[in-house]
């Protein structure tokens, strides 16, 4: 596995365990009522789960076992998988820290902050589309032999 | 990869790229509630992500990477074609709904459709796949 790909899956498990992290606060929340405010972090859960760790996921094993783009570049051009890397990362994380502190402090600058976190997070898919859409094919086929 | 896997592949990044910019419509709303109507799609973004994208994407991979049959086929791809049909049909549908719900209230009797095209769709691919859940045979 290429170190690119090890980092997408690498840093996917690290969301899987944040998401339940997250998932058993609420939970315990739930059972408890620990702090009303804790119900806030819903969505970010949803996130952190189907983002940072199925969509990562499957970025990374993609980008890992999909066809090769050609003999000399199997993987075609990697600053895309590096560009959706650092984008998808960085808007999840924006989103999962202002995300709920906008729901409890509603204040119009924190509401900003999800701007781009929403756009880093857009690019970075369009970003890994862009990479991985050309190594959608089949099998090339076997070079005619010289006469 | 075969053509009917690729197809379901690139559909699946199509309603992938779609789906994330619904999502970002959305949150971009949350914060910065300019244009409220956008979180109408909201419903659209959770049908396109997690039908569009992740069930088709599965299907799609596994058309192409379960073990195949006796004879090295894959066995009879039109379960795999309904599949493919049903999935994008429902949520093409699931999406016109949950846009025009708020103008249009009767749309949701599209609804049913969309629940029965995903239920259709579960139902052809597990009729496909089914006899190719098995060990690899030897040699292949």
């Amino acid at each position: 596995m290429y170190p690119q790909a090890r980092f997408f899956i690498r840093t996917a498990l690290i969301y899987l365990v944040c998401a339940f992290m997250v998932g058993a606060l609420i939970l315990f929340n739930q059972a408890l009522e620990i702090d009303g405010r804790i119900a806030a972090l819903m969505p970010v859960f949803y996130h952190l789960l189907m983002v940072g760790w199925i969509t990562q996921l499957i970025c990374g094993v993609s980008l890992w076992m999909f066809p090769p783009y050609s003999r000399e570049r199997p993987r075609g051009d990697e600053r895309l998988g590096w560009f959706t890397y650092g984008a998808l990362n960085a808007g999840l994380l924006l989103r999962a820290v202002f995300e709920p502190l906008h729901a409890w402090q509603p204040q119009p600058w924190l509401g900003w902050m999800l701007a781009p976190a929403a756009l880093l997070q857009v690019l970075g898919i369009w970003s890994f589309v862009a990479a991985i859409w050309p190594r959608v094919k089949g099998r090339p086929s076997s070079p005619r032999p010289q006469q | 990869m075969p053509r009917l896997s690729q197809l379901m592949v690139r559909t699946a990044l199509v309603w992938l790229a779609i789906g994330y910019t619904f999502g970002g419509l959305v949150l971009s709303t949350k914060g910065v509630p300019l244009l409220p109507g956008l979180w109408a799609l909201r419903s659209a973004h959770i049908h396109v992500l997690l039908v569009g994208w992740t069930v088709q994407l599965a299907c799609g991979v596994a058309f192409w990477i379960l073990p195949r049959l006796a004879q090295g086929e894959r066995g009879d791809e039109r379960p795999v074609w309904g599949c493919y049909a049903a999935i994008n049909i429902g949520v093409s549908l699931g999406v016109l709904q949950s846009v025009f719900a708020a103008t249009a209230g009767w749309l949701r009797w599209l609804l049913l459709l969309v629940g029965a095209l995903y239920l259709a769709a579960a139902a052809l691919f597990l009729r496909h796949a089914w006899p190719r859940i098995r060990p690899f045979a030897v040699g292949a």
